[in-house]
């Protein structure tokens, strides 16, 4: 394939100059269809392929090629990588890893298993997941629950070296994947519901030393903030402006942790990421915006230095954890070609910014049973520019403690949680996995324990009242104009990292477990197959031998799992409906099964 | 951090092996000012023919759906992470229920990896930890449906005063 030609020569060009830069070998790889080269797909986080011998002709007829048993029962999320031919898989923990050889029918060419204290699942809020494992210049990186991050010889499955970026004795722990970028890899951190300190912290895959560390909160010289270079909407951030927005040291305990994903634009040289949720869950215990909580951060990947931020959700009253994947794209707004990021963000708000500046584009609901906030306000010279005009109903902050304030929505889960979107070049539509969930969210008051939970709220979850009675909807947004262009109805959330391909198809998973398969244009489902269980992986393709594959992970678990396996009831619709919603546990169990797919030969 | 609760020693001592209570003695039939207890002097709920829930057991709904559920899942029904604490607050007694949440709990073998932490020095779950005993019992004997309870008692100057002594002591 000429594109794939092209990247090959890219990096054979640049490889030959010096200094060689690690993502070089990440650029070759992910600009070749053939492989699946990062868990997002590309540094724009797209979970496009170029790939289109399966097409919205022929996927009816797509089957089960082969499968592979992780042999661990836990939720599986992320996806394999496929690197020339061997393909990567990892598992929750224990995190082993697996090297299979696509030229041998998957025969095991090496298999990693991490020793890791089993004392870390105890701390890790809401199942012991991972999302998957990165590549760059012949090294697997591996970060385990435990905070270890390991670089692997990908040949061999050695260890080359390996560093500890956090204490789980104080609640620090690990799910997310890493990023590569240049001559460094970059590394977040779990743990917000144990009053966790976020960070990003980039090391040297070289060695493993650190280069830089970034804080969420606290002093600007933690956060690598220049009170008059790093702006806000296009002001400067000034001085102390997280210091400010906290009642005294809460910042030390304030939550903002970076277990989500990555992405980076090396042409301005700037990476993207989300910042979660303030701790506790009781908003009364922490006044103040508690910034850099839920904020969409660019950075300078050389020296870790701020660029622009923005504040999805200011003083956080309903755990709308902003740690959502920021997707790159050039796409028109007004007429106009613009160079924009695009974010799902908990808070059912879809946000378009311009990723040079942090300008704020478009801010609009992508599930229209969103009601906490009314807009978010987009006069540049209003007082409230850039905040969510928040429904003084379903303030928990303004209810106050020890009181229950009912019919919030979306739900804790957000409108979308991890589940990565995906965006095709070739409709210039976003798909988005979505939950369709609401709740009641009483706070009160907890102490803080370093280690232990650090929540303080009682939450019930229920299906969306007044709609389908599902917990989830499949979407295709229009990030230009801020509008759905349609909308799936599921029974489950959709939990599944969405791929679209130039097949004019796009694919996912569910929580029951089918792999589904719809037209990108109308989402006319044209195939489903059920795999051994509920589905929270992200789907991937590659091709091998001429002939293109598709795959995914299944092994229900997760926070869906937990919240979902008894199924929800809607209080509000009395004892009668009780029962009414059907549980996750009639449809599917547990274990973890790589299912990979491919049309008849 | 020494251990919150008062009772963990001698949960501790009366840890063993145990067999589901068959009926479950749930009957509530003395009240100390705080809660109820039943004949074995173990703590307990009591709900008004009304439904109304007494104050301690609705107490342990909050803190169950604050410190349990994002492991346990909603109502103490389980989840695909970890077991249903309606069926093990029948299944174990008081004693042992109290000593697996203090001391924690460890299943980690070929088939099982599940760890259940220790939370001894925990005051939001030790304090309220007889709350979510009689909530849990309540849920798995079926006195309560699942969901917010719809009424509940007030609650009680000795409970508030016994809160705050366990809160802050």
């Amino acid at each position: 394939m000429t594109k794939g030609m092209l990247g090959l020569l890219a990096g054979l060009l640049i490889s030959a100059a010096a200094p060689s830069m690690a993502n070089d070998s990440v650029k070759a790889i992910t600009s070749d269809a053939k492989q699946w080269g990062m868990q997002l797909g590309n540094y724009s986080g797209n979970r496009y392929s170029e790939l289109n011998q399966i097409n919205k002709d022929n996927v009816g007829k797509l089957q089960a090629a082969w499968t592979f048993s992780t042999g661990v029962l836990r939720g599986h999320e992320g996806s394999p990588l496929v690197i020339g031919d061997v393909m990567y898989v990892h598992t929750p923990f224990p995190n082993i890893v697996y090297a299979l050889d696509l030229n041998n029918d998957g025969k095991i060419l090496w298999k990693y298993v991490p020793e890791q204290k089993p004392e870390v699942i105890g701390v890790m809020c809401c199942d012991t997941v991972y999302r998957g494992l990165a590549y760059a210049d012949d090294t697997i990186f591996l970060h385990q629950a435990d905070t270890t991050l390991v670089a692997l010889d990908a040949k061999t499955g050695k260890v080359k070296w390996s560093v500890v970026n956090g204490d789980p004795a104080k609640g620090e722990t690990n799910t997310a994947t890493v990023t590569v970028i240049k001559d460094k890899v970059l590394v977040g951190i779990s743990g917000g519901e144990y009053g966790v300190r976020g960070h990003l912290t980039a090391y040297n895959i070289k060695d493993g030393s650190m280069a830089w560390r970034a804080y969420s909160t606290g002093p600007d010289k933690d956060m690598l903030v220049d009170p008059e270079k790093t702006t806000v909407l296009g002001k400067p951030i000034g001085a102390d402006s997280s210091l400010k927005s906290w009642e005294g040291d809460q910042w030390q305990i304030g939550g903002g942790t970076t277990w989500g994903w990555l992405t980076y634009d090396p042409d301005l040289n700037l990476i993207y990421y989300g910042t979660g949720n303030p701790s506790t869950w009781n908003p009364s215990q922490r006044p103040g915006d508690n910034k850099w909580s839920m904020t969409i951060m660019a950075r300078d990947p050389d020296t870790g230095m701020a660029k622009w931020f923005y504040q999805k959700t200011p003083h956080d009253e309903w755990d709308f954890d902003g740690v959502n994947e920021n997707i790159l794209a050039d796409i028109d707004i007004g007429g106009k070609p613009r160079k924009v990021l695009v974010n799902f963000d908990r808070n059912g708000f879809g946000y378009t910014l311009d990723r040079e500046t942090g300008e704020l584009l478009v801010a609009e609901k992508y599930d229209p049973a969103v009601n906490w906030a009314t807009k978010v306000e987009m006069d540049p010279n209003s007082d409230q520019y850039g905040r969510p005009q928040v429904v003084k109903e379903f303030s928990t902050e303004q209810n106050g403690e020890d009181t229950n304030s009912t019919g919030i929505c979306p739900s804790a889960l957000g409108t979308k949680d991890q589940q990565p979107a995906s965006y095709s070049p070739k409709t210039k539509l976003f798909y988005v996995p979505t939950n369709h969930v609401c709740m009641d969210y009483e706070p009160f008051r907890v102490s803080y324990a370093a280690g232990q939970p650090y929540v303080g709220a009682t939450l019930s979850m229920y299906p969306a009242p007044n709609s389908h009675g599902g917990m989830g909807n499949f979407i295709a947004w229009d990030a230009a104009e801020g509008k759905i262009k349609w909308s799936l109805p599921e029974q489950f959330s959709v939990w599944s990292g969405a791929l679209a391909t130039a097949g004019d198809i796009v694919f996912y998973g569910t929580l029951e477990g089918y792999l589904k398969a719809v037209d990108s244009e109308t989402g006319k489902e044209l195939y489903k197959f059920k795999t051994p269980s509920g589905i929270i992986g992200n789907v991937f393709t590659y091709e091998h031998g001429g002939k293109q594959y598709v795959g995914v992970l299944s092994g229900v678990g997760g926070w869906a799992g937990i919240g979902l396996a008894a199924g929800l009831t809607n209080p509000t619709e009395g004892l009668g409906a009780v029962g009414g919603y059907a549980a996750l546990s009639d449809y599917t169990a547990l274990g973890g099964t790589l299912t990979v797919f491919k049309l008849p030969d | 951090m020494k251990a919150v609760a008062p009772v963990l020693a001698f949960a501790l001592l009366a840890a063993g092996s145990s067999l589901a209570e068959n009926p479950p003695n749930v009957a509530a039939v003395r009240n100390d000012g705080v809660r109820w207890f039943n004949s074995d002097d173990v703590p307990t709920y009591k709900i008004g023919e009304d439904g109304t829930v007494d104050w301690p057991t609705f107490s342990g709904f909050r803190r169950y759906h604050a410190e349990c559920h994002v492991c346990h899942g909603p109502d103490g029904e389980g989840s695909t992470y970890a077991p249903a604490l309606k069926k093990s607050a029948l299944a174990l007694n008081y004693y042992d229920f109290v000593g697996v949440v203090a001391g924690g709990r460890q299943k980690v073998n070929a088939a099982a990896n599940q760890v259940m932490p220790s939370f001894g020095t925990n005051r939001n779950v030790m304090c309220y930890l007889d709350d979510i005993y009689t909530y849990l019992r309540a849920r798995g004997t079926d006195a309560i449906p699942r969901g917010r309870p719809a009424k509940k008692e007030a609650k009680s100057d000795a409970y508030t005063a016994a809160e705050k002594s366990c809160m802050e002591g």
